[in-house]
């Protein structure tokens, strides 16, 4: 009997087929939808590996870490401007009367198992998402990754960063306290100074005069589901075009525009990637537990009259707060009309123009350049001078305007006058890409004239000769110098093409007693 | 037994042997590689672990953070670094195809459209009219009742606040404001009595009501009888942005708005002497009625906070 018992199981082994239940379900999924071909050459499919293409990945992680602290998040936030009065677990707003928004917010933040922490990583993810994508960002711009054919992918990416920008306002609006709640009326503002239609705008958006009642239900429902779910698609999308068109790689040893030089999607690429999605969740978290962000019991619920000191938005939005502040009192009266340009200009026109040209920049190139060929290796920032310097003085300008943001903080830190600060900040912003185009533009050039740019040099020995005479030789490069990667291989078939098993006539299995 | 897998035979590594350098891991010393991320495995499958205990017990948020943080990230690296050490370290290459398509192909598909499709329409211009127009007009109804009914049109509400001729100002708790309840050079934020606790009356009826002493005080034109016995009332909402002009310089007698620094000279008509401001925040009138409370002779003059296009 026992022999028995053992040869069925044996069969059964055997009818599964070498590769097991898994190969046996495989097999049941590919009847159905036809997926061993294309899977096995997605698994095969190979990513070139360099750290700055990991930038993208912290973005994308960042945002999985949204989704799942905000998931947590919306299941205990209620939005509602209704009035309550506060007797929840901090004690200090004991008896006040807040909004039901704030309330859930503080109280999620105290009374919910690890609410606290899940509310700070979301924020700090938020930063985080935000910050990976402006970089990722910088570095497909350098190295030219937005050539044909992925112009289309870095449209994508510049509406995500839009997108991502707009939801984390309206994300960090949502607990209703004092400092978001002058953001939104800043918003609000910033609404009105459109002309013509700025008011009508305003009265829809906001359904009504600020504050009105709705800005807290209307904002939720766009942070948690109308802007994620493009931010979702489009980030699909956005991956989709990556496989589809390859990604790009960094000239080298048998790197070409025809082919793709690095790790296999499985299992090597997939251990990377997903260690490092675990990596940007332990770090969101790390953060969350240890630096405290956005304390929102502290500034108190929000009161359209009052304010605090040093009123500062999330780091994405400085850039405007600081172009609000340096910008001059120039408001447009005519004909019995008003421009506020002190506010369009700063806060309408220049976002519009900033992010107009980040659209705009691969057909700009492509008709400054006339280039019109295909693009799949990467270019040493150096070796464009131009972009590079470009978008170094955009960036400068940028960063001049987020450091013009804290003009208040400045002028408070190191005993200036006020009136100081901001003349010196408004200078910079000016100054700053016409310093920084021609410097970035010669180092691009100097780094062009060193032969091996990047690498270190190598001493020359000289020796002197028993005649008195010098001889120089190279000295040995340095190990890290040496190039001794392999030349690359296909990925191994593990499987060869082999001719179909012939299959018994009668469908009789003899089983071998 | 070999003769189980007798048909479908696994592993031969076309044109790879199975020694072949490529398929090696890249560190040097994989062994001890192995034993350093077993370690980093093991730390975080304790810390993921501590997590549950420390979630069981309600423990403090940090040491939440702490445990789940460290457990992934210890977990992660060590995942990185398997990847990264100790499979099989490559290169591998993969050629690229191009994605366009032969002419004869891009032609059938423009063909598709252009000479189907259009062909279709051009017969029946009529209906692919009538099916236009239905679409048109479904666009203009989706903006016109439905965008549109997101919110009031602003009509004149941007124009005025809630103060009235004889408006009582009432502080924040809507108590009646007397002569007395200020210190010369001090300063508190009124409303309309009955708009104290609206959002409106926060948001738009929002004064700040100063105390001068009378001497060093600049009357402007037309406001000679706006500030009794030192009493100035201006709107509190910021011209630029419309926060609150919630901070109060006494030596300089400045009215300062935290967000973007906007300063406003209260002895002078609350002029902007510095910041992006454009306009000074505008006065209430004021008088002080037969018991010595303060009230408003009108609304403001001028619309408050920040400019928009309608604002003459």
């Amino acid at each position: 009997m026992s022999s028995d018992v053992v040869e069925t199981k044996r069969m059964k082994k055997q009818a599964l087929g070498p590769y097991g239940p898994v190969g046996k379900a495989l097999g049941e999924l590919d009847d159905r939808l036809g997926v061993a071909k294309g899977g096995r050459s997605f698994l095969d499919k190979i990513f070139p590996d360099h750290w700055s293409f990991m930038l993208g990945e912290i973005a994308l992680y960042s945002f999985v870490v949204l989704l799942v602290t905000g998931v947590f998040l919306s299941l205990y936030y209620i939005p509602s401007q209704a009035i309550v009065t506060y007797h929840g677990s901090y004690l200090p707003l004991d008896g006040a009367r807040v909004t039901q928004a704030y309330a859930s917010s503080v109280d999620l933040s105290f009374a919910v198992r690890a609410g606290l922490l899940m509310r700070q990583m979301h924020h700090w993810a938020c930063d985080i998402f935000v910050g990976a994508i402006v970089v990722h960002m910088a570095r497909v711009f350098f190295t030219g990754a937005f050539r044909k054919p992925r112009e289309l992918n870095w449209t994508i990416g510049t509406t995500l960063l839009t997108l991502a920008i707009v939801n984390g306002f309206l994300g960090y609006s949502l607990p209703d306290d004092l400092v978001s709640g002058t953001g939104i009326r800043i918003a609000y503002s910033i609404v009105l100074s459109i002309p013509l239609v700025g008011t009508y705008l305003g009265f829809l958006a906001f359904g009504g005069n600020f504050p009105g009642t709705t800005v807290i239900p209307r904002f939720y429902i766009m942070h948690i589901l109308i802007v994620p779910g493009i931010i979702i698609a489009l980030v699909t999308f956005h991956l989709i075009l990556l496989v589809r068109q390859k990604h790009t790689q960094f000239p080298g040893e048998g790197r070409t525009e025809e082919n793709v030089v690095g790790s296999p999607m499985f299992p090597v690429f997939m251990a990377k990637t997903t260690g490092f999605l675990f990596i940007v969740g332990g770090v969101t978290a790390l953060l969350g537990a240890f630096a405290q962000v956005n304390p929102i019991w502290q500034f108190g619920p929000y009161d359209a009259a009052r304010i605090s000191y040093a009123v500062q938005p999330d780091w994405y939005m400085g850039f405007l707060d600081g172009a609000l502040r340096i910008f001059p009192a120039w408001s447009f009266h005519s004909f019995g009309y008003t421009i506020p340009f002190e506010v369009t200009i700063p806060a309408v026109i220049f976002p519009g123009l900033v992010f107009g040209l980040a659209y705009a920049w691969p057909a700009l190139e492509r008709f400054v350049t006339k280039d019109h060929a295909m693009h799949n290796l990467l270019d040493r920032p150096s070796n464009r001078p131009r972009r590079t310097a470009a978008g170094v003085a955009v960036l400068a300008a940028l960063g001049m305007m987020f450091i013009a943001s804290s003009t208040d903080v400045m002028a408070n830190f190191f005993h200036l006058p006020l009136n100081s600060v901001l003349w010196a900040m408004r200078i910079l912003v000016l100054l700053s890409p016409f310093v920084a185009y021609p410097i970035t533009y010669k180092i691009c050039q100097e780094l062009q004239a060193t032969k091996g740019g990047g690498k270190r040099k190598t001493a020359n020995i000289v020796t002197r000769t028993e005649e008195g005479e010098y001889v120089a030789t190279p000295a040995p490069v340095y190990v890290d110098d040496r190039h001794d990667e392999l030349p690359a291989t296909e990925v191994p078939k593990f499987i060869t093409a082999s001719p179909p098993a012939p299959e018994d006539d009668d469908g009789v299995r003899t089983i071998d007693r | 037994m070999s003769e189980l897998h007798e048909h479908r035979t696994p592993v031969t590594l076309g044109g790879l042997a199975e020694d072949d350098p490529h398929l090696q891991p890249a560190a040097k010393n994989p062994g001890q590689v192995e034993r350093v991320i077993a370690l980093t495995f093991v730390l975080g499958t304790v810390l993921i672990a501590g997590f549950g205990a420390c979630y069981w017990v309600n423990a403090a948020p940090w040491t939440l953070g702490a445990t789940m943080g460290g457990g992934l990230f210890f977990l992660g690296v060590g995942l990185v670094a398997w990847g990264k050490y100790l499979m099989p370290k490559g290169p591998f290459v993969e050629d690229r195809h191009s994605l366009a398509n032969s002419q004869v192909d891009r032609d059938a598909f423009a063909a598709a459209i252009v000479e189907r499709g259009g062909g279709v329409i051009k017969r029946r211009k009529m209906l692919g009219g009538l099916l236009g127009g239905g679409l048109g007009i479904f666009g203009v109804v989706a903006i016109f009742p439905l965008l549109r009914s997101l919110g009031p049109l602003p009509k004149g509400t941007l124009f005025h606040t809630d103060w009235r001729s004889g408006s009582y100002a009432v502080d924040q708790s809507g108590r009646r404001v007397q002569v007395g309840d200020l210190a010369v050079g001090s300063i508190m934020t009124v409303f309309p009595e009955g708009t104290q606790d609206t959002d409106r009356g926060q948001a738009v009826d929002q004064t700040v009501l100063i105390r001068l002493s009378n001497q060093n005080f600049t009357t402007q034109k037309g406001r000679e009888t706006w500030a009794p016995l030192g009493y100035v009332a201006y709107s509190k909402v910021c011209t630029h942005l419309g926060c609150p002009v919630g901070l109060y310089e006494q030596q300089l007698q400045l009215l300062v708005c935290p967000c973007h620094q906007s300063m406003f000279d209260v002895t002078n008509g609350a002029i902007p002497n510095f910041g992006p401001a454009p306009r000074p925040l505008p006065q209430l009138p004021l008088y002080i009625d037969g018991q010595g409370f303060i009230r408003a002779q009108s609304d403001y003059h001028v619309p408050v906070g920040p400019g928009f296009w309608e604002r003459s």
